[in-house]
């Protein structure tokens, strides 16, 4: 069964001017950097790598905040630019991380969850109520805090009312940017469970960027790694945390700290900080860090390659011998 | 191994308008010199104010009260505001959690790095720089010697951590903690530093205190697990004892919690602890845990819960056996 795609990302890059120092003019940083991928309706995808990767950027991308320099983003077969972005934003919605700053401290609970219908003029005041009662029901906000102020509530509820604020539109997707990593772990458990449940109800579909791999593991249906402003693997979820073939991707994984205290420490091998993506590394990016490389990955650039459903940019990805053999 | 710490009944109270704060409520512990020892809970569970009433850096409100405070065999709660100065930084230090925040922006790295060692042990200038360099050197950090003439804001988050841990170490301290010293860092960071943070303490034998609330980091570093809830004790333990074999409810919450690679199913429910964090405020009476409790009793509201220990350094603070609501939640006996 395939299910229709409602997001498609086409070949995206995103160049910023970055001054350089005070006579030395601009250079180019390539936060994305002709990034593809499309999500199927109803699914999760995870986006995760290191911070400067360009996660956030894409987002922003997606959410019609940001113009991309080169390529096009879909949402329904419809191009989104930020020039409409008001129509965009009916179908699309953002979670932010840290629920302390994405909320206006001067704004009631109640006239935070219902500023998207303003905006859009849908429907009239008391329409506005009855909607904003429904939407804290369904996120699990007790209704006597309507009328509180961000600083009056928890860490979870703050959240919890910034789930309300994106699903009030009844949007399609929901980009979650770090949904619960500013999140005590017990209120993390609340709000991903919610998440979940949503997902479910109202058939929604994740954009889903996390550093924290459990989260996205637990949460996603396909996964995306990026490094240096290119996916460098993605697959199925399962897939990929089981069998990782891109040796990034597998000392990202390799430095999860799990929760058994008879492992030690892992040793990741990466041995050199990330780079500095205004000067990226020749060739594979990755190169400077990879524990396999040869020169050919710093000169050439590996090309993207498709097999059995997973996303592959490596000269010498891991099991690759033993398929050989 | 010699004890360098010993607590014993410690607790910090806060005055506000609606009563006395008890934000740590009857805390003890003990460490031995090379040991690591970390406090768990969540926000507001008292673990940071714990480990700042040790450096006697609350601020300035709070009240501390203590039974037993010794480190290196002196008498903390008798020593003067000068004395304290002595020792902090010196024979016991911190790693704050926040490099960028902790870092002055308007001195250098050297200049940061040199003050506490010239301070404590009047060394000359060159010899505090030679030391500089070498302990910029051991945490990983490459081109040391210029790197001591840049400022906080040149560095990136893993170097300004790593920069905050040679600053602990400059004056070969018998006691670091460590609040949060990952939280703000990559996965594959939080890593290095971890294991950095690991091997300089066996290089010099440090007992290391570390407060996280991070299970994972808990699981792979400490030797001995501390469990906080609403200023008290819940549970304590080595940390294969206590991950294996949670006696608390609360601990037991904590860890169905957590989504764990490769273990959890993806898409199920995780388990999760209903309800908030208490304050506790004014005086308290019963099990702070009761209203968030699934095995709670109605005793557990007005009795006085004692803290139960099984074998040395293994405790519980819980009403009922740990059996009793294992069974109660379904669980099998052992994880």
């Amino acid at each position: 069964m395939t299910l229709p795609i409602i997001v498609q990302v086409d070949s995206v890059t995103k160049t910023y001017l970055v001054s350089a120092g005070v006579f030395k003019g601009k250079r180019k940083l390539q936060a994305v950097n002709g990034v593809s991928f499309s999500v199927e309706k109803g699914t999760v995808i995870g986006l995760v790598g290191e911070s400067g990767c360009g996660k956030s950027t894409l987002a922003k991308i997606i959410l019609g905040l940001e113009d991309a320099n080169k390529g096009e983003v879909l949402i329904d077969g419809m191009r989104i630019t930020p020039s409409h972005r008001h129509e965009i934003s009916r179908r699309i919605q953002p979670v932010f991380q840290d629920p302390y700053s994405s909320l206006n401290p001067r704004k009631t609970v109640k006239s935070i969850i219902s500023l998207p219908l303003r905006v859009h003029k849908l429907g009239g005041r008391k329409d506005w109520n009855r909607k904003v009662e429904e939407i804290m029901d369904v996120v699990g906000l007790p209704r006597r805090l309507m009328y509180n102020y961000p600083n009056q509530l928890s860490g979870g509820q703050r959240q919890r009312v910034a789930i309300a604020r994106a699903l009030i539109m009844n949007p399609d997707v929901v980009v979650c940017d770090e949904p619960t990593s500013s999140l005590d772990v017990s209120v993390q458990a609340q709000i991903l469970n919610l998440l979940i449940d949503l997902r479910k109800e109202f058939g929604l579909t994740y954009i889903l960027i996390s550093h924290n791999l459990a989260v996205v593991e637990h949460l996603a249906s396909r996964v995306a790694v990026m490094y240096l402003g290119r996916i460098v693997e993605e697959a199925e979820t399962g897939e990929l945390f089981k069998r990782p073939r891109h040796p990034y991707t597998k000392a990202l994984l390799a430095s999860v700290l799990t929760p058994q205290p008879r492992l030690r420490l892992p040793d990741t091998h990466l041995g050199v900080a990330y780079p500095n993506p205004i000067d990226p590394p020749s060739g594979c990016t990755f190169h400077p860090r990879c524990p396999k490389a040869n020169e050919l990955c710093m000169t050439d650039a590996p090309e993207p390659k498709l097999e059995r459903g997973r996303l592959l940019e490596c000269h010498f990805p891991e099991g690759a011998e033993k398929e050989e053999a | 191994m010699k004890s360098i710490l010993k607590v014993k009944g410690l607790h910090v109270e806060i005055p506000l308008a609606a009563g006395p704060l008890n934000a740590v409520r009857d805390v003890g512990f003990e460490m031995k010199r090379g040991e690591t020892v970390a406090l768990v809970g969540e926000s507001g569970c008292g673990k940071s104010l714990t480990a700042l009433s040790l450096m006697d850096l609350l601020p300035r409100s709070a009240k501390r009260r203590a039974e037993v405070l010794l480190f290196n065999e002196q008498d903390l709660l008798k020593t003067s505001e000068r004395e304290m100065a002595d020792i902090r930084g010196n024979q016991m230090a911190m790693v704050f959690q926040e490099p960028m925040t902790s870092l002055n922006p308007c001195y250098t790295i050297g200049d940061q790095l040199e003050e506490a060692f010239m301070q404590h042990r009047k060394a000359s200038r060159s010899e505090t720089r030679k030391r500089a360099v070498q302990f910029l050197d051991r945490v990983g950090i490459t081109a040391a010697t210029s790197r001591l003439r840049q400022y906080p804001h040149q560095l990136s988050g893993g170097l300004r951590q790593r920069v905050m841990i040679a600053m602990a170490l400059m004056c070969g301290p018998s006691l670091m903690i460590a609040d949060e010293p990952t939280t703000a860092l990559d996965v594959t960071i939080q890593a290095q530093i971890l294991s950095l943070l690991a091997s300089l303490q066996k290089e010099f034998e440090m007992g290391l205190i570390l407060i996280t609330h991070d299970l994972g980091i808990v699981a792979r570093m400490a030797d001995r697990v501390i469990v906080m809830y609403c200023g008290q004790v819940v549970e304590t333990g080595s940390a294969v004892d206590l991950f294996e074999n949670p006696l608390h409810p609360y601990t037991r919450g904590l860890l169905d919690c957590i989504p764990v690679l490769g273990k959890t199913k993806p898409g199920e429910h995780l388990g999760s602890i209903p309800g908030l964090v208490p304050t506790p405020i004014g005086e308290l009476v019963g099990c702070s845990f009761y209203n968030r409790c699934s095995s709670s009793r109605p005793e557990c509201a007005v009795e006085l819960i004692e803290v139960k220990e099984i074998s040395p350094g293994r405790s519980y603070r819980c009403l009922l056996s740990p059996d009793v609501c294992f069974r109660e939640r379904g669980g099998e006996a052992t994880r």
